[in-house]
């Protein structure tokens, strides 16, 4: 448990897991949880096609995970039609394909992820993109704030709502993309959710809200690490990351509301 | 003070798909003025201050003198009112976007008496008399000298209504702004407004409220016979002065 690689991946995952806590307490407020399950799903296609031709999974994973938000942008964007019905199809569609391209023996990589040493420029590449998730977040947060209140008042400000909903959709893209290999296809949106919603029970303002959520997230890696080390020797670290996360959640019920 | 025309409308046409929601509409409207624009339920009032807002695809032509800011109180905000943001967490919000100085959230406050507490409360838990009177101070951040409102005290009791149309004349005088405003409610009309734009299917009319707003109008406009009745200040109000809103 000292080699570096290891560290490496212990550290990237702690960073990933503030970036999510930032990102799912934006998207609780957009209400896009389904979105958020959808589109860690849509990777799985893209995952099966990478292990059964045998290249980078995060590669395949990225690629339909690029195309699905595409999608949903449209699909926001032309809400007329039911947007809710074609975020269905395409979840159902795309765990369907996943598993049938998906090998037998790749089956649980796939879907729970799978935790492994990883390089340093793989550190370093990681670590750039959670910096430019978090500084999306710090700087577009005004923005979204008001996009969140009042699209309306958000464009008679003067903020180009389409341009900031397609940069929303694209960083939270990439944050599901950042926790995919780890996290695996199916729980890599929980971990953008749980802490979200332990924040939300905690906070009654934006600020505290994001701290909160982020401290959460934060957590619920953490302490999964060390019980996988030290307890529970388990393969992926995804499920006990989760259950960690939503005992967290259950703790903030206890709570009265804030 | 400069004076002279703000906004100059001319040929505004509005669709949706193929319905025609504004026609042919031309108005002028000068520096200080306090427009009223009524009309009945579906007549497009919402519809044009959204796009004298630029908020909306027109053809025509919407033109604001180059040193128009705008400010804009919408009729309401479908906002998840659970959502953790505090009425300070919105101006500064605004404020940041517009790169203004955070003093100038006090300032607003203060203009329309938002109280610390209130500033410092959830979006969720503030009565819809301080929501309307947040939202008044988020638009007047990044000083507009036009503020255009649509219906601002639909979901208000007549006592806040009231408290509302007072703080939107003390501005107005203030501030020497100009006002743009929705309304169903007459007497506001004709106490605040000195020009009226009223809009509906069959017909379009523009100028002071005495002259335009007779008997005869109000009933072609509204397509019923009128239950309105002219008031003056400080007389008792003889009945509901408010225009039928079901049509």
């Amino acid at each position: 448990m000292t080699d570096s690689g290891t560290i490496y991946g212990v550290i990237l995952a702690l960073l990933f897991a503030v970036a999510a806590g930032l990102v799912g307490s934006f998207a609780l407020m957009k209400r896009m949880i389904l979105a958020a399950d959808v589109i860690s799903h849509v990777a799985l296609p893209g995952l099966g096609l990478a292990f059964l031709l045998h290249f980078n999974p995060l590669l395949g994973g990225g690629i339909t995970l690029f195309l699905g938000t595409l999608l949903i942008w449209q699909l926001q964007k032309k809400a007329s039609l039911s947007t809710e019905v074609a975020i269905g199809v395409v979840f159902a569609g795309s765990v369907a394909i996943g598993a049938v391209l998906t090998p037998k023996e790749d089956f649980v990589e796939a879907f729970f992820g799978k935790f492994e040493q990883i390089s340093g420029f793989t550190f370093w590449l990681g670590a750039l993109a959670i910096a430019l998730i978090v500084y999306f977040v710090l700087r577009f947060k005004s923005a979204l704030i008001l996009n969140l209140f009042s699209p309306e008042l958000a464009a008679a400000t003067g903020i180009k709502l389409n341009r900031l909903n397609l940069l929303f959709l694209l960083v939270f893209s990439l944050t599901v993309l950042i926790g995919l290999r780890f996290m695996g296809a199916l729980l890599a949106g929980a971990l953008i959710i749980i802490p979200a919603a332990t924040g939300r029970r905690l906070a009654n303002s934006i600020s505290r809200f994001l701290l909160a959520s982020s401290l959460a997230s934060l957590l619920a890696v953490g302490i999964g690490f060390l019980l996988n080390a030290y307890v529970l020797h388990n393969l992926s670290i995804a499920p006990t990351i989760v259950i960690v996360s939503a005992l967290l959640f259950g703790l903030s019920l206890i709570r009265s509301t804030a | 003070m400069t004076t002279g025309s703000i906004l100059s409308v001319r040929g505004l046409n509005i669709q949706f798909g193929s319905r025609s929601v504004i026609q042919n509409l031309s108005f002028d409207v000068d520096t200080g003025d306090n427009v009223a624009i009524i009309g009945p339920n579906g007549a497009g009032k919402t519809v044009l201050l959204k796009a004298l807002l630029g908020l909306l695809p027109y053809e025509g032509e919407i033109r604001w003198s180059p040193g128009a800011r705008l400010g804009y109180v919408p009729q309401k905000v479908a906002a998840d009112r659970q959502m953790p943001i505090r009425v300070h967490d919105l101006l500064a919000a605004k404020a940041r976007v517009l790169k203004l100085h955070s003093r100038s959230i006090e300032t607003v406050a203060a203009a329309v008496d938002l109280t610390p507490e209130v500033l410092t409360a959830s979006i969720g838990t503030i009565s819809s008399g301080q929501f309307q009177k947040a939202l008044i101070a988020f638009a007047l951040l990044g000083e507009p000298n036009v503020l255009l409102f649509d219906e601002p005290t639909a979901s208000l009791d007549e006592l806040a209504e009231e408290k509302i149309y007072d703080l939107v004349e003390r501005l107005q005088q203030e501030k020497h702004l100009t006002v743009v405003l929705v309304s169903h409610d007459l007497s506001i009309v004709y106490r605040a407004a000195n020009k009226v734009l009223c809009l509906s299917k069959d017909m379009v009319c523009f100028g002071p409220p005495r002259e335009v707003l007779t008997p005869a109008a109000l009933e072609a406009m509204y397509s019923a016979p009128s239950k309105y009745y002219l008031h003056r200040r400080g007389l008792e109000p003889m009945q509901s002065d408010k225009v039928a809103e079901h049509d």
